[in-house]
């Protein structure tokens, strides 16, 4: 019996599908890949489901396979959208979720605790129209044409790099004045300190 | 059979200082610490090396990379978005442009997700010619790959070689669909159309030329020392590391992982074909570089049996509920029309439920997750991106590198950025 299983269902592929509690996501998850006759030791995929129906939960969907048993398990996780929308992190368990979660994230706007870099992946660090894949999110975006054009001419060379990689060019001084300037000014954070990272 | 007894002769012939006559090795002498110093460099997203619009983000200790930091989004274009507004069969050319390298196999893998949705059996032709649009895709983008990678390394000629085979595909692709990269191939339950009287032919024609063009690559790079010396020993990934990153196809079994989902997972009749599944050892470039170049060799086999096992018969189902009746019926038969009607109008509803089908397209497992609520149009259509996993590994595979071999390491991934943004 798998632990933390709420209900399991069948797809219509014939996989088995297990609704686990967020609370005990990684504990089951755990398990799932530890237990020798388990041996689920690879993560296909991640991604999350939202539903047009309102009422229904979102819905975090883990993809996993064991190489050597040739057997695949679904497993989710139920997320209320008036809820806090976050989950543990399986970065720990398998580090191919590392991308898979970032997307996650970007798209339907769903935290992952700890995981070790959770930004946004495929849409730019400062996009501010929303998470695309939700259901309220408009098919042509929240912004006009127009404006975003001007964000996109209005940005400076340095809103390409996150802060961490800005640091690095930091500490050797190669950055221009006015991008120090700016930078100066505290917009977008502070420059973390180099080698603070571990 | 290990083609790995190169390591001992990685030099190249030279005089030293005395004008004696050498032999130089092909490694780099240790850097010196330049005092803590790093160095921010960034890459792309317009450069010719990174394959696509993939940018870079690296730190540099002298040479050597300590950070390497990739960014990717620049090509994305929204595709899942897009298909929760389209009937199943408007979503067919999506496929077309994520994997842009490898069409046909996209267009399958999405039809064999929506039919499993929709409980659909298709016809023994079409399993067959969609085994043989899986394998034309994988030897083009495997050759897509080949040239790439030689001139990222330097070699220009394999470019050219396997360019020219390529093109032989495409030829073969127009003939078939019309289209030579957006191929639409497939519709829910079939095709869009049948191949070809000449088709067979030239096929068979190009199986029979092919392997020649792939022994000369062959001799060309497998035992070259320029190319081994660029290759061997860079960029490597354990088994273990491999499976943890959740690495697929080409990328996973040069680490010596025996899992191709051909074999493993068996779709379209692949368990009844007789192929090798090609397993490297080191899991580095050179490994997938073996690895691809075989399979080559194995699809080209896999081809000529599909081509021998060709079955008559229709390639669609016969419900006309889910495929398109004829122009001929539609505009003089009453009923014809009206299915036309409903399914132009309304297209064609999947059950409630959802089903995940993966497929080993040539950059790894392409999987496509299709969650349907009844409507016509699928509630979430997820694409599990095989080259954007992949790559995710690249930070880890590049650190402790040099620059350069960090390029071949980002050659050796086979990106598509079609795919990896979406």
């Amino acid at each position: 019996m798998i632990p933390g299983v709420l209900r399991e269902a069948k797809a219509r592929d014939g996989e088995h599908i297990v609704y686990v509690a967020r609370e005990r996501l990684l504990e089951t998850m755990r398990w799932l890949k530890e237990t020798p006759d388990q041996a689920f030791d690879y993560l296909v995929d991640v991604t999350a489901v939202e539903y047009r129906d309102r009422e229904r939960p979102l819905e975090v969907v883990y993809f996993l396979r064991s190489l050597s048993r040739k057997v695949d398990i679904r497993v989710k996780v139920e997320l209320d959208a008036a809820d806090e929308l976050a989950v543990d992190s399986v970065w720990s368990l398998w580090h191919g979720a590392d991308w898979l979660e970032r997307e996650v994230f970007d798209m339907f706007g769903i935290t992952f605790t700890g995981h070790p870099d959770l930004r946004r992946i495929l849409m730019w660090e400062t996009y501010a129209e929303g998470n695309p894949l939700r259901k309220s999110f408009p098919l042509r975006g929240r912004f006009s044409r127009a404006e975003q054009v001007r964000q996109a001419l209005n940005a400076n060379p340095e809103a390409h790099y996150s802060l961490e990689e800005l640091s690095i060019a930091d500490a050797g001084g190669d950055l221009p004045e006015d991008m120090r300037e700016r930078l100066k000014r505290g917009e977008r954070g502070t420059i973390p300190e180099p080698g603070s990272r571990e | 059979m290990s083609k790995r007894t190169l390591e001992l002769e990685l030099a190249t012939p030279g005089v030293d200082a005395q004008g004696h006559a050498t032999r130089v090795p092909l490694t780099a002498p240790v850097e010196p610490d330049l005092g803590g110093e790093h160095l921010l460099v960034n890459i792309g997203p317009q450069h010719p090396a990174t394959h696509g619009v993939l940018r870079l983000v690296v730190e540099l200790d002298g040479e050597t990379v300590l950070r390497c930091i990739p960014h990717v989004g620049y090509l994305h274009s929204g595709f899942e978005k897009l298909g929760e507004y389209r009937h199943y069969n408007q979503i067919i050319p999506l496929t077309d442009r994520t994997d842009y390298l490898s069409p046909m196999s996209n267009n399958v893998g999405f039809a064999l997700a929506a039919e499993k949705l929709m409980g659909i059996e298709i016809t023994p032709r079409c399993t067959v010619l969609r085994v043989i649009a899986c394998e034309m895709s994988r030897i083009i983008s495997h050759m897509v790959w080949l040239g790439t990678t030689s001139i990222d390394l330097g070699a220009f000629t394999p470019f050219l070689w396997a360019f020219q085979q390529r093109e032989r595909i495409y030829d073969l692709q127009e003939m078939w669909t019309g289209a030579r990269l957006t191929t639409s191939l497939t519709r829910v339950g079939g095709l869009m159309a049948d191949i070809p009287d000449a088709f067979v032919g030239k096929l068979r024609e190009f199986t029979q030329t092919f392997p020649k063009t792939l022994d000369e690559i062959d001799r060309v790079l497998t035992r070259n020392a320029v190319w081994a010396g660029r290759t061997q020993g860079v960029g490597a990934l354990t088994a273990a590391e491999a499976i943890n990153y959740s690495l697929s196809g080409p990328m996973l079994r040069a680490s010596g992982v025996p899992y191709d989902l051909r074999k493993d997972k068996p779709y379209l009749g692949y368990e009844t074909y007789d192929f090798d599944v090609i397993v490297g050892e080191h899991g580095d470039v050179y490994d997938r570089y073996l690895v691809r170049l075989e399979e080559c060799y194995q699809s080209n086999k896999i081809l000529q049996q599909a081509l021998d096992r060709l079955p008559d018969g229709p390639i669609n189902v016969d419900d006309p509920k889910v495929i398109l009746p004829s122009k001929t019926r539609a505009m003089s038969d009453m009923e014809a029309m009206i299915f036309h009607f409903k399914q132009v109008m309304e297209g064609v509803k999947a059950p409630v439920g959802e089903a995940y089908v993966g497929i080993e397209n040539p950059k790894g497992e392409l999987g496509n997750y299709l969650v349907s609520d009844g409507t016509a149009k699928p509630v979430r259509w997820r694409i599990r991106p095989p080259s954007f996993i992949n790559l995710s590994a690249l930070p880890k595979m590049a650190e402790g590198h040099l620059l350069s071999d960090l390029i071949a390491i980002n050659a050796s991934v086979d990106i598509v950025m079609g795919e990896v943004d979406r």
